[in-house]
């Protein structure tokens, strides 16, 4: 076969451009080839990291939600038992949930601090709007920084911590009437001995 | 028995596929026209072989056979027939089975319609097609083989995932499937031409049609899997920038450029080694898809049960597909440019600017898929990347596309006039400033709906160039107009209503994003809730039986004022097996938006659930764009210049000869 284009018909056309395709591919299947290894020495890439129980919750600061005050740090779940809720716009469970918040937040028995997710805060503003506010203080966080450090895999989820910002209970869901009398407020009443 | 004799004839596909894949190279390197006619009888044998191989799955689910392992994980013997059928590719490696089928098919297509081919161009190009074939054929038997034996057969199977039991679903793969392999063949014929060192217009009259059905296929393909989310997950939504979802969308992006960048290789003899790249990359990124769904190393919603020794086989075999047409690409192609003077305003320009664009987007989305996986991978820090990302990078890049898809088929080849093609789209401009004020007047003015509607006004700038560049080519409305409808060849007809199916389409997606609303509550019977005009009011739930389910059916009132317009029955299903749930919505459509309404849990003794509903306006436009543009990728099929048997036989004899010759 013959390729070579006639000599001084054109310039040389360079080489390197050509290669770029290439160079890129490579480079894409060796971070797949680290990936692959890593899932067959047991990596699970489908388990996010879960906070345990009784461990210090992570640090964190975020920003607020426009209007509403300062954003929420880790610094501000100290020194009081408190409860952080995981919240989106988009979440419907969240809708469910919100008016038990409501009622716990009426009886100031707790701050219920809240974390945005994943939201605009046009958004969870308008949520707020139209089903009213329990949070005592609300930081957002629209890229999961700090709810992939919580070890949050859905919304609603919801963090009972005690007075030394130490996790002491969990709840993936929505919170019921029945665990929350029969579960929560008494581990309250513990903490706050 | 018969299910070994599948197996047997899958591993007599792969020796046959061997010889396919080696023979007819030789004998193209060599001018032996009987070595390289091997190609034809192989590909014609291995269709066979394969086809019934994928037959003998499909007799396995059908009749229920529970001694193979395949049928007892994913079949039910009271799932209906459709759903039996459809439960072959319901699972990984049947849906490989179903994956290699195609494959096949297109590479019998090539052998019994491509009679007019340069014998050398064709005989490599199923030597491609063979190789692709060895490496899933042996993908199938050595890691995920459907024809496995279980011992003792068990009574019973454990069923198909009820979300899946459902007809769009059904047929959604295929269609798919079509559209990624179908991209095999624009690879094929790319790798062939640059092992020949040549690009020329015949090169992209061969390939323009095989990339037109593929195109075609995803679309209708794509669109299938959106509608089939938006009427059964039921929470509304049609799209979510998901990894498998992105996986299907790139290929299609690169496949439009490639559909675009064809043309003027034909036309023009430019692009040529642009083009090249593009018909590697659109299979590689159908490859990338295949990979990201079955070897585990992304989470999503869709992907296959899967393990590792899977992914190390598919990387691998990625490796050699994608890095060695690459390499071959960078040996080959820097001789291949080549074509006249390139002025940036002429249709050869427009469409340069159009690949620009979509394979920035491409690109773009290819990045926010991956970059969780790459960042996880080498920093270990866990991050995700949402719709916000997709919609802040994308939609940047589609406006300059859409108002250049108004402009771009007005200019002439080599010289457009860009000053008189703006001319002639002012009434264009006109409907477009006048329907984003008409939508802001109705919509109420406020700053929220200014995406909208401009969004709306893209999409009547869009359909109106398009309308206008089809009457002016017609000299719609004056004497002999009809003539010049019926002379105008086929394709151009396709593109007129190709694109203005995507001005419908960008219609719908601009109605869904910015007019949607919804509404979720716990309703007790008889009680009524309003949302966009609508009062729904919610009468109660009853028990139903249905094929393999019971259904708690609720019945909801929607009337209008005082009219009763709908009654809507959304229902929870509960399936036997697997026993799983499952929401079904109901929806009451005006053919110009959408009511969907699901039911959810029960709330008390009461008979109260809770409900939800979402008014979803224009909506049904998303489907009428895509099914316009797939029929716009139908219609310009049948032109007659498309058409891979008939035309241009003597053009073509008298280039093969050099070829051959060679």
């Amino acid at each position: 076969m013959t390729d070579t284009p006639a000599p001084g018909t054109k310039p040389r056309a360079k080489r390197w451009p050509y290669l770029v395709p290439l160079v890129a591919v490579l480079a894409l299947g060796g971070v797949f080839a680290k990936r692959l290894s890593d899932i067959s020495g047991g990596y699970d890439p489908k388990v996010i990291p879960t906070v345990l129980l009784n461990t210090p919750a992570p640090e964190f600061n975020l920003p607020p939600l426009p209007g509403l005050g300062e954003g929420l740090t880790s610094a501000d779940i100290k020194g009081k038992v408190s409860l952080i809720n995981v919240w989106g716009s988009w979440c419907v469970a969240c809708t469910v949930e919100h008016p038990f918040l409501m009622e716990i937040a009426k009886t100031g028995e707790i701050p219920i601090y809240g974390i945005a997710w994943r939201d605009t805060p046009e958004r969870s503003l308008a949520w707020l709007e139209k089903y009213g506010n329990p949070f005592t203080k609300i930081g957002q966080d629209p890229h999961s920084q700090t709810i992939i450090n919580l070890g949050v895999t859905a919304a609603p989820e919801s963090f009972l911590i005690d007075k030394e910002g130490i996790i002491r209970y969990k709840v993936s869901g929505i919170i019921t009437r029945e665990m929350w009398r029969d579960t929560i407020q008494p581990l309250i009443a513990q903490l706050n001995k | 028995m018969i299910i070994e004799l599948g197996h047997f004839a899958l591993a007599l596909a792969l020796a046959v596929a061997l010889i396919q894949a080696i023979v007819p190279l030789i004998g193209a390197a060599r001018g032996n026209v009987a070595w390289m006619n091997v190609a034809r009888q192989s590909a014609v044998l291995q269709f066979v072989l394969v086809a019934f191989a994928f037959a003998t799955l499909i007799h396995a689910y059908v009749t229920s056979d529970f001694s193979v392992v395949g049928v007892y994980e994913n079949s039910h013997s009271a799932k209906p027939l459709i759903y039996k059928i459809s439960g072959v590719w319901g699972n990984h490696e049947g849906s490989l089975v179903l994956w290699v089928t195609i494959l096949s098919v297109f590479g019998a297509l090539v052998a019994v319609l491509g009679r007019n081919l340069p014998p050398a161009l064709r005989a490599r190009a199923l030597a491609v097609q063979g190789m692709i074939s060895i490496g899933f054929i042996a993908f199938i038997l050595f890691t995920s083989n459907p024809f496995l034996r279980l011992f003792p057969a068990p009574a019973e199977g454990n069923g198909l995932n009820p979300i899946l039991q459902d007809p769009g679903l059904a047929v959604h793969p295929p269609m798919l499937y079509f559209g990624y392999v179908g991209f095999s063949m624009a690879f094929s014929f790319a790798v062939a031409a640059l092992i020949e060192g040549r690009v020329d217009a015949a090169w992209a009259r061969w390939v323009r049609p095989w990339t037109l059905a593929a195109w075609t296929s995803l679309t209708l393909g794509i669109g299938l899997g959106s509608w089939w989310a938006y009427y059964t997950l039921g929470w509304g939504g049609w799209w979510m920038w998901d990894p498998v979802e992105n996986a299907s969308f790139i290929p299609w992006l690169t496949g439009t450029a490639l559909l675009h960048s064809a043309i003027v290789v034909e036309k023009r003899e430019a692009l040529k080694s642009w083009t090249i790249l593009l018909a590697i990359i659109t299979f590689s990124m159908s490859l990338l898809g295949t990979f990201l769904v079955r070897s585990g190393v992304l989470t999503s919603v869709h992907a296959f049960a899967s393990d590792p020794t899977r992914g190390v086989f598919i990387l691998i075999l990625l490796a050699v597909a994608i890095g060695g047409s690459l390499t071959l690409y960078a040996i080959r192609a820097p001789q291949m440019e080549g074509g006249g003077v390139f002025a940036p305003i002429s249709r050869e320009g427009g469409l340069l600017i159009n690949n620009l664009l979509l394979t920035t987007a491409c690109a773009t989305v290819l990045l926010g898929t991956l970059y969780p996986l790459i960042t996880e991978t080498l920093a270990g820090g866990r991050i995700s990347v949402g719709s916000p990302y997709f919609n802040g990078v994308f939609i940047p890049l589609m406006i300059p596309l859409i108002l250049l898809m108004g402009i771009g088929p007005l200019l002439a080849w080599k010289r457009g006039d860009l000053a008189g093609a703006l001319s002639r789209l002012k009434v264009a401009a006109g409907l477009s400033v006048a329907a984003i004020a008409v939508t802001m007047v109705v919509a109420g003015f406020s700053i929220t709906d200014i995406g909208g509607a401009f969004g709306i006004g893209l999409a009547v700038w869009l359909a109106a160039s398009s309308l206008i560049e089809w009457t002016e080519r017609v000299k719609f409305g004056r004497s002999g107009s009809w003539a010049r409808i019926t002379n105008l060849p086929r394709a151009a007809h396709g593109m007129t209503i190709a694109h203005f199916g995507m001005a419908v389409l960008i219609a719908g997606v601009s109605g869904a994003s910015a007019w949607k609303s919804e509404t979720i509550q716990v309703q007790a019977p008889g009680e009524t809730v309003q949302l966009a005009g609508y009062a729904l009011t919610f009468q109660g739930v009853t028990e139903v039986p249905g094929s393999n389910y019971t259904a708690e059916r609720a019945t909801i009132e929607v009337k209008r004022g005082d009219k009763l317009v709908a009654t809507l029955h959304p229902e929870r299903r509960a399936f036997v097996q697997p026993p799983e749930q499952t929401t079904f919505s109901s929806i009451h459509t005006t053919y110009a938006s959408d009511l969907l309404t699901t039911l959810g849990e029960a709330q008390g003794d009461n008979g109260a659930y809770v409900t939800r509903f979402y008014h979803e306006p224009l909506v049904p436009f998303l489907w009428y764009g895509i099914l316009l543009m797939g029929f716009g990728g139908l219609v310009s099929l049948t032109d007659r210049r498309h058409r891979v048997g008939a035309p241009r036989r003597a053009a073509v004899a008298a280039t093969a000869v050099p070829v051959a010759a060679e």
